[in-house]
């Protein structure tokens, strides 16, 4: 109680959040959770990306910044992670398809367009829709990461930005493959859409088996701090680290990290 | 006494006022210098750097790639032009008829519907149109060319051309209602029918105004961003066919902006600009249009 009375003192004022539209969600709800256990303070969270959150974090436009990938190298001198939660990248397809795993050979060769036709990965006579993320988004460079493959090796069909862009493409057009976020896919099929997991290298994708790391593309969802945090920010900070917020992490779908 | 006082109160309020309005004219001008000035500061880095050229030169757009990074816009300037023209294309006849029927055709209760539903078309949020397109119009592609990605140069096209035809079919209205009844009369006077006056004297009458319509249509479908990024595949090639996918230019800016860094960043600006000077040749030959057509309504 003390503790809590002593950090409303010096954490009033205005926090700014910037940065990953997959993080976002998290931090809204964490942040009108804080805001009413401490009067006084104001959270503001845009959504627009990775990297806005990185530029935003170093300029210091934003308090915190939202990464939803690991730092780069030369990210880190400048710049310092703190880890939020666990995410993993999985391949949807609809619920129609008769697929249901794939290897990641298989995803190489999909995505490189040496396999063109549904039937030599075990499923129907039709022609695959090859579906790609937008340049610079972070599940577009882990997923192409795991596969081992640049940007210029992908051969799509499709090029869509947001997650859910992603699913109405698949949605849409049964022969459609997807990746998005496991939290995102997850949250769809539970609400009936028509699309599903895609067992990857013998490996399901669940939040169990993000969280055990047995499940090959994951990535960590980060908040992250320039050079200065005001004690504000800090104690906000303080507060997404700690295990307070694990209800509204696994709410959205996501793997807690404490 | 007292009035010369009210006089040189009068004026002196007038003067204010004046100035006052200037200052708003100036804000409203003055933005879009601002917003021109914003655009060239941002392209600028490329623009120093020289690569400028790349956009013309390079093949392909794969501003990401490690190996082989390539910034050429061709296919984009392409994209951006064929859906834009599918879309008028494919607006017009419907527009055109829709005007038609309103003026020449259609019962009073039923033409006052007509422009009620016209106008409220015009107020349907782009986004809207990008997600029933998404799930309505790919799926229909769909069964026409299965096997195709379905969203392609036509999805876009008739999405675009759904927006841009209400703007269309009432500048036809007005342009068709402004026609002088007196023409009118004349041909029925000559013993013409009436799809003989509508084809022979009515449409070449009210030619500007319809061309203006057209020309505001392409202005709106070229800048179109939410609708074409949900449905055109956002394909970066020059289509082979009307199923293929496409990528316009406002599709690249929407779907890269936010996540681009450094010199990718400063080609998007790049992008914008040239968009933006379409568009200013666009509005530019509208009011030239204008003009050259003004006495001629005056002297009919």
């Amino acid at each position: 109680m003390l503790l809590a009375g002593c950090g409303e003192k010096e954490s009033s004022g205005t926090i700014m959040v910037t940065g990953s539209s997959t993080v976002a969600p998290i931090v809204a709800d964490a942040a009108k959770e804080y805001e009413a256990s401490h009067p006084g303070v104001r959270i503001e969270v845009q959504s627009g990306g990775s990297s806005r959150g990185i530029s935003d974090a170093i300029s210091g436009v934003a308090d915190l910044g939202m990464v939803s990938r690991a730092l780069k190298e030369d990210e880190t001198v400048k710049l310092t992670a703190h880890a939020l939660a666990m995410d993993g990248v999985c391949v949807v397809l609809h619920r129609d398809n008769p697929v249901k795993q794939l290897d990641k050979q298989q995803l190489v060769d999909i995505y490189t367009k040496k396999i063109t036709n549904w039937k030599d990965v075990g499923g129907n006579d039709a022609a695959i829709v090859v579906a790609n993320k937008a340049e610079g988004r972070s599940t577009l460079e882990v997923f192409l990461h795991y596969l081992g493959l640049d940007h210029a090796d992908v051969k799509a069909d499709v090029i869509v930005g947001e997650n859910l862009h992603v699913i109405h493409s698949v949605v849409g057009n049964p022969h459609t493959i997807g990746y998005v976020s496991i939290g995102t896919a997850t949250a769809e099929e539970k609400a009936g859409t028509p699309v599903k997991l895609v067992v990857t290298d013998g490996k399901t994708p669940t939040m169990e088996s993000v969280k055990d790391g047995s499940f090959p593309i994951t990535r960590p969802l980060n908040i992250v701090t320039g050079a200065e945090t005001s004690p504000a920010a800090q104690a906000f900070l303080d507060y997404l680290m700690s295990t307070e917020i694990h209800g509204i992490v696994e709410k959205h779908f996501f793997v807690p990290v404490r | 006494m007292a009035s010369s006082r009210n006089i040189s109160l009068s004026r002196c309020v007038d003067r204010v006022t004046g100035g006052v309005l200037a200052l708003f004219a100036l804000v409203s001008g003055g933005t879009v210098l601002l917003l021109l000035w914003n655009l060239f500061a941002g392209a600028w880095p490329a623009i120093e750097a020289g690569r400028l050229g790349a956009f013309f030169t390079d093949a392909k757009w794969q501003p990401g790639s490690q190996r082989d990074p390539q910034f050429g816009m061709v296919t984009m300037l392409a994209g951006s032009a064929l859906v834009t023209v599918l879309a008028v294309a494919l607006a017009l006849p419907v527009g055109l008829a829709s005007a038609i029927f309103h003026r020449f055709y259609a019962p009073p209760l039923l033409a006052r519907w007509n422009r009620r539903i016209m106008e409220l078309l015009i107020g349907v949020p782009s986004v809207i149109f990008g997600f029933w397109g998404l799930m309505v119009v790919v799926p229909a592609i769909l069964r026409i060319a299965p096997g195709t990605p379905g969203q392609s140069l036509l999805a876009g096209g008739v999405v675009l051309a759904l927006m841009i035809l209400p703007l269309i079919a009432l500048t036809s209205q007005a342009a068709l209602q402004a026609v002088p009844s007196s023409l009118l009369q004349a041909a029925a006077g000559l013993g013409l029918g009436r799809a003989r006056t509508i084809v022979s004297v009515a449409l070449p009458a009210a030619r500007g105004g319809i061309t203006t319509g057209v020309f505001l249509g392409l202005a709106r479908a070229l800048g179109e961003t939410m609708a074409v990024v949900l449905v055109c595949g956002n394909i970066p090639q020059i289509p082979g066919s009307l199923f293929d996918p496409i990528r316009p230019i406002t599709s690249t800016i929407a779907l890269e902006m936010g996540y681009a860094t450094a010199s990718h960043k400063a080609l998007l600006f790049c992008a914008g600009l040239v968009l933006m000077l379409c568009t200013a040749l666009l509005v530019g030959w509208i009011s030239f249009r204008k003009n050259a057509a003004n006495p001629g309504i005056g002297g009919a």
